[in-house]
């Protein structure tokens, strides 16, 4: 900004100061009506909403008080709840990573004919409401599910296998909707890995394993952290996936925002996890700057 | 031997690719089914639950409401986004970083967070549960997509080439329809089209903010689905899905979607 301030010549300055900016007012103001009205106003409404002292039922006071974030600390259901997402970030965002890294991996190398193809596939469920490919997962992974189905009548198991109203059934399906994100993290960062040092590594003597772990890894490794950033965010966000596939039965802080704030009305304890969840995320970011540091 | 692709390799692909697709290919064969309760492979096949999805108010009204909704936020998040991309691309004023900053960061915060913050605010508004509301709350969600692919396309568009046609002597008004429209064209239409997906889909913030009233057709679905279990809801995500691909097909025969991406 300095530099360009001060390429503008000096005896120009006052002039254009004087006259008032019409044409650019006009046409950032539109924009800047809707991003103050949507986003904001909410965002500090949301942040004062979060130390209002609350009465029974919901009713809103003029009091600020500390009370939400402390009741929260001190309650074994909320720290149960961030351990539950916790969990379930780190989990999903680590399987999510050994099921798209293949993928990726599989891109980088397939001749360009199939690539653009496979490419267009792997992003093609981005485009598919979660909601119809949760409902997905349900019809597959049902007590009276085609999984089920299949296993049943071939005489394996008796008994259905419990995959659904679990965490494991919320497991399968956020895994499932994060891949396609995690790919394309990946395959942004897979640009560096080229077969030469792979083939420089194997005129050394390195096996298949040894070239996978101290070539391939560490070439890819800004991909791999992107991916994981983005995947672990959006997991302890994710709202519809664990609502439908945990049926009620998983409790995480973002099942927990909503039920709060649209079930029982307590906005202020709502408003309080939303803010713990923003500081999660802003610790989450800065783990992921510290560790894409090194590897520069 | 270096790069090569093994069979153990393709087949793992394959088994995760099947995994990745399992869901949306199991839907377009069970919304066929004639059963009263989701059964696979169905007992029975035909279009019932389709006849059923058309004749139930709620769905039907839901696709309605959805559907102008979504036009609405794409003409004006058009309209809003694209001026505030040129600005930003095209003028020097302070505070410009800060502003692109600002119009891009709802992209950054969880959906299920914005979704209760502007809960708040428009409870208050009595916003909730109208048209106006939900289209508010949806053009923050599109227009950081729509300034960020205009800014790209402004920076194609170097300024040199209007004022190459300005110096033939063409007039400003032939620049921008000879020029600076033609060229943008790709943009425009990229962000029209995001803009609709996104809308169209858009669930979790919806949620917080419809009314009994006033459902959108994703917010029908998710109740939907949480209620009751029959192959109606496979029905209405296939025809979701097939107005998705309709738009990207479109898109695709009109302009070529590499084009419009950009690269």
């Amino acid at each position: 900004m300095a530099a360009i301030t001060s390429s503008v010549p000096i005896a120009e300055a006052p002039a254009s100061r004087r006259k008032f900016p019409f044409l650019l007012i006009a046409l950032l103001l539109p924009m800047a009506i809707i991003n103050f009205v949507a986003f904001v106003l909410p965002v500090i409404r949301l942040g004062m909403i979060s130390f209002i002292e609350s009465r029974s039922g919901g009713v809103l006071t003029n009091n600020y008080t500390l009370e939400n974030y402390a009741d929260f600390f001190t309650d074994s259901f909320s720290i149960e709840l961030v351990s539950n997402s916790l969990l379930l970030g780190f989990g999903v965002t680590l399987i999510t990573l050994c099921c798209a890294y293949p993928i990726a991996l599989f891109l980088h190398r397939v001749s360009p004919k199939w690539r653009n193809m496979l490419f267009v596939i792997t992003v093609s469920p981005l485009l598919v409401s979660s909601v119809v490919r949760t409902y997905g997962w349900m019809v597959i992974l049902g007590d009276q599910g085609v999984f089920n189905g299949i296993l049943m009548s071939s005489g394996i198991i008796d008994s259905p296998l419990r995959l659904t109203n679990n965490t494991l059934g919320v497991f399968i399906g956020m895994v499932e909707v994060l891949i396609p994100y995690m790919a394309l993290s990946l395959i942004a960062g897979f640009g560096r890995l080229e077969n030469v040092y792979e083939e420089a590594a194997a005129s050394l003597g390195a096996n298949s394993w040894t070239r996978f772990r101290r070539v391939i890894l560490p070439l890819t490794a800004p991909g791999i952290a992107l991916g994981c950033l983005l995947c672990f965010v959006l997991s302890i966000s994710s709202f519809i996936t664990p609502k439908l596939l945990g049926g009620g039965r998983v409790f995480l802080l973002a099942t927990e925002i909503y039920d709060q704030a649209v079930i029982q009305l307590e906005w202020p304890t709502a408003a309080a996890i939303s803010v713990i969840v923003l500081i999660i995320f802003g610790l989450a970011l800065a783990v992921y700057s510290r560790v894409v540091k090194r590897f520069d | 031997m270096i790069g090569q692709l093994t069979i153990p390799f393709r087949l793992l692909v394959a088994c995760i690719y099947l995994f990745l697709l399992a869901p949306i290919l199991i839907v377009l064969p069970l919304s066929f089914s004639n059963d009263s309760y989701i059964t696979f492979p169905p007992e029975s096949w035909g279009l019932r639950w389709y006849a059923a999805m058309f004749s139930h108010a709620g769905f039907a009204q839901a696709l309605w409401i959805s559907f102008v909704i979504a036009v609405t936020v794409t003409i004006l998040g058009l309209a809003a986004g694209v001026p505030a991309a040129f600005a930003i691309r095209r003028r020097q004023f302070i505070g410009r970083e800060f502003l692109l900053n600002l119009f891009t960061a709802p992209l950054l915060l969880p959906s299920i967070v914005l979704g209760l913050a502007i809960l708040l605010v428009f409870v208050q508004a009595r916003l909730l549960g109208t048209y106006t509301g939900l289209i508010i709350a949806h053009l923050i969600i599109t227009t950081p997509y729509v300034i960020r692919i205009m800014l790209t396309a402004f920076s194609t568009l170097p300024p040199s080439v209007e004022d190459a046609a300005t110096m033939l002597g063409a007039s400003p008004f032939t620049v921008v329809r000879r020029i600076t429209l033609p060229l943008m064209m790709p943009g425009f239409i990229a962000s029209a089209a995001l803009s609709f997906l996104l809308s169209f889909d858009e669930v979790v913030i919806s949620l917080f903010i419809t009314g009994p009233r006033l459902r959108t057709l994703p917010v029908e679905i998710f109740d939907y689905v949480e209620s009751q279990t029959d192959p109606m809801t496979a029905a209405v995500s296939v025809v979701l899905v097939a107005a998705t691909l309709l738009i990207i097909f479109l898109i695709e025969r009109t302009l070529g979607l590499s084009k419009t991406i950009g690269k």
